[in-house]
């Protein structure tokens, strides 16, 4: 792999000067003592564990639960990078919102040739249910999870939207919980923007976006496979935060025209439904119907405007990896506006001549199923033996229609604790964002994912891949 | 309340209650093995195993009844679905549903208790290290007892919790004490029977309340005393009457929340009620088998009706 000095660091400038922002904090862990921050960094393992915030793996021992490694040196991002973020992340948010309406309903942008339309007639992630229905409020996606990479001082960039059910806010929640508990003393010194309220931001979203025959305080509940979802912790932990019901498929049915949950006093409505179930196991009579973790018949209700789905069905064909590659022409198509936020240079693999230049290329480029997610089914050019590459053009060259390329992006690092001391990482960032009809509301931190082997570009967490604080400075 | 969280709670309570109950009739056999010779030593575990209600996994899978063998098989073998290392997971695997009207210091408590339990139950326990053992297991219930008594809102959930921990308990004494009575005095013949006190302290030990009712009985120790002290004493946390008046109060409490009784309020009142009626005379006329059989009927159609009234199934 490349030497470090050509990635850019985001604590240090190429001098080893302190970068502005990790200042403050640079001066408290000078004067912290070596052992000490060993000691915390161990408490910090004891604490996740006993909190339980865990998560399963699929294909491991049967419920086998694992604690994704927590980093205690924050991410930090100054008042004034923070602000130019958000801009680009409310345009693009607000533009994948307008290309789902347009999707299922007049679709102008492909009448105006700017999207291909065979990119949705047969991608399964496009519900032909939702054509012509509009979701309570306008909204499809009411909590976006950007993933951005950075690789210079202004360079930022969108490597993926996840728009249908974006995890790990409980991290962003617990990393600043373990960081405040873990060192009180530093949070005084530096000016830190709360991340706290959240689950109450995110409650006061989706009540917003109640169906019109809510009566009073909409009743929240989250929708969760069970505990034995590699995410549970997150769905727990989100319903109690929120003060909403957490149910399961078998606690819901249709009565009366609306989605009903069995209490111990009877069923009572759910206004709106924070889903963390797929669109396929939704409702078993509209799609897979092998499916035990829906509820039969919730789609009708939904359709007669009986409840709110957070995020609406069909949302994910906004954040296919294929549809990805157009977000520059759709941001400017609703928008009006060039985008403030640059995707990542991709090529279509169903595209022939994009095709043959990644086949050409595939030693120095990163391939991703078009489908795909989680870090799986993906092939790392520069860090993969020539069989592992020989093995992949085969499949490629198979279904090309299947890939996208990027290249492999020099993603900023950021320094991790290490028994010897501070060592840089690659670091992402995912920032979340809650959308209703009253407004954009991205929360001031993010979860930052960092590849914890050294040298290493994979920062998903069935990865091996680890998290840190993350730190919006107050002006 | 949902519910499945409900039903969530009141069976996390249970198994709790459980392995609480496991680990002192291992303690009470341990103690037991120690004072007897081989002989009626491996009858003592027998009927250990017995009492636990797990004669048949055991005897399934072992041809003899030796001390070690059988406290690994209560507390961890694979071979048993009872054992404590299961019935904690179950405890687990409820906490975790039930988790968003848990308090932290609830979930933590038991979170903390079952990472410790596995850990020390990963291996088999050798008779240096059972004591230890059995006294972090049964740490753990009091350390879940008192996070929820000290945490949790006194709302059906709590309630829920608590009828099942009472629930359950009534249920794990009548059992030991039929057991036990069926063992030992099979003639029925308590005036006057010579009683062998090492097998009624064993029973007291199991119910931790040999300290208490030589307290409360001045040491005077025969069927008729013991038989007023587990099943009638209000006084004894354990006894049978103490957990159906704590079971009535708890669902007392939900009916209020709900603004309306079920079927198991009545049952409740019933059961109540003919406990009053019965007395320690009356178990002994009609039978202290018969009686238990007859109580432990209740004490289920109780768990029944509490799950039909509050929707805990589907």
């Amino acid at each position: 792999m490349a030497d470090n000095a050509t990635f850019f660091d985001e604590m240090h400038e190429p001098g080893g000067d302190v970068r502005e922002g990790y200042r403050d904090y640079q001066g408290w862990l000078s004067d912290q003592d070596a052992d000490y921050l060993k000691r915390k960094s161990r408490d910090a393992e004891t604490l996740f564990r006993r909190i339980g915030i865990t998560f399963n793996v699929y294909g491991a021992d049967e419920a086998e639960e694992r604690l994704i490694p927590f980093d205690m040196v924050p991410r930090i991002i100054t008042a004034a990078e923070w602000r130019r973020l958000s801009r680009g992340i409310e345009q693009r948010v607000r533009a994948l919102n307008a290309f789902l309406h347009d999707l299922y309903h007049r679709q102008e942008i492909i009448r105006a040739g700017r999207v291909p339309e065979r990119l949705f007639r047969d991608n399964p992630a496009w519900l032909s249910h939702m054509v012509g229905f509009t979701p309570p409020g306008g909204i499809y996606t009411h909590i976006v999870g950007i993933d951005l990479v950075r690789t210079g001082p202004d360079e930022f960039f969108v490597l993926e939207d996840n728009a249908r059910t974006p995890s790990g806010v409980s991290y962003m929640l617990e990393n600043r919980e373990t960081m405040m508990a873990m060192f009180p003393e530093l949070f005084m010194r530096v000016g830190v923007e709360s991340v706290s309220n959240y689950p109450r931001r995110l409650a006061r979203s989706l009540a917003a976006c109640a169906p019109n025959c809510a009566t009073g305080k909409p009743n929240l509940a989250v929708l969760t496979p069970g505990i034995f979802n590699s995410a549970f912790f997150e769905h727990a932990f989100l319903a109690e935060q929120m003060g909403a019901e957490l149910v399961e498929g078998s606690d819901l049915r249709v009565e009366g025209g609306r989605v009903a949950m069995r209490t111990t006093a009877g069923y009572k409505p759910v206004d709106v439904i924070y889903r963390r179930v797929d669109d396929e196991f939704l409702d078993p009579l509209t799609f897979n119907p092998d499916s035990v973790l829906g509820v039969p018949g919730i789609m009708d209700v939904y359709r007669s405007g009986g409840i709110t789905i957070a995020n609406a069905p069909g949302t994910g064909i906004a954040d296919d990896k294929a549809i990805y590659s157009f977000m520059p022409d759709i941001v400017e198509f609703y928008t009006g506006e060039k985008p403030l936020l640059p995707n990542v240079e991709t090529w279509r693999c169903a595209d022939k001549e994009s095709c043959q230049y990644v086949l050409d290329n595939l030693a120095g480029l990163v391939v991703k199923e078009v489908h795909g997610s989680g870090g799986y089914g993906m092939l790392i050019g520069p860090a993969s033996s020539k069989r592992e590459l020989e093995e992949f053009r085969k499949k490629l060259e198979a279904h090309p229609e299947n890939y996208i390329a990027q290249p492999t992006l020099s993603l900023s690092t950021c320094p991790i604790f290490t028994e010897k001391g501070l060592a840089p990482r690659h670091v992402d960032l995912r920032p979340f964002v809650l959308v209703s009809p009253d407004a954009i509301d991205i929360t001031p931190g993010g979860l930052t994912r960092v590849a914890m082997t050294k040298g290493s570009l994979v920062v998903n967490s069935s990865q091996g891949g680890g998290t840190k604080d993350t730190w919006v400075l107050k002006d | 309340m949902l519910g499945r969280t409900a039903n969530a709670l009141f069976w996390m309570f249970r198994y709790l209650e459980r392995v609480d109950n496991t680990a002192r009739m291992i303690d009470a056999g341990l103690r037991m093995a120690l004072t007897r010779d081989l002989v009626t030593s491996e009858e003592e575990w027998r009927s250990v195993i017995a009492a636990a209600g797990q004669r048949r996994d055991y005897e399934a899978a072992h041809g003899s009844y030796t001390g070690v063998q059988a406290w690994n098989f209560m507390l961890r073998e694979k071979s048993n679905p009872g054992s404590v290392l299961a019935t904690f997971r179950m405890v687990r695997d409820n906490a975790r549903q039930a988790r968003n009207v848990l308090t932290s210091e609830v979930w933590e408590a038991v979170n903390d208790s079952w990472m410790q339990i596995r850990d020390l139950l990963a291996k088999p326990v050798g008779e240096k290290h059972v004591g230890d053992i059995l006294g972090v297991i049964r740490q753990a219930g009091m350390l879940v007892h008192g996070a929820i008594i000290g945490t949790m809102p006194r709302d059906e959930g709590f309630h829920f919790a608590r009828a099942g921990t009472f629930i359950e308990r009534a249920d794990n004494v009548a059992r030991l004490l039929d057991i036990k009575y069926y063992l030992l005095l099979p003639s029925l013949n308590y005036v006057g029977s010579s009683l062998d006190t090492g097998q009624w302290d064993s029973v007291l030990r199991a119910v931790s309340g040999d300290r208490a009712f030589r307290w409360l009985n001045n040491a005077q120790i025969d069927a008729r005393a013991i038989v007023q002290f587990l099943v009638f004493d209000q006084r004894f946390p354990r006894s049978l009457a103490y957990c159906h008046t704590a079971l009535r109060e708890h669902l007392d409490a939900i009916a209020l929340i709900h603004g309306k009784e079920g079927d198991c309020h009545a049952l409740m009142r019933a059961a109540v009620q003919n406990l009053d009626d019965v007395g320690v005379d009356g178990v002994f006329e009609r039978g202290l088998h018969g009686f238990l059989l007859d109580f432990l009927a209740t004490n289920g159609r109780v768990g029944l009706a509490i799950s039909s009234d509050y929707r805990f199934l589907v």
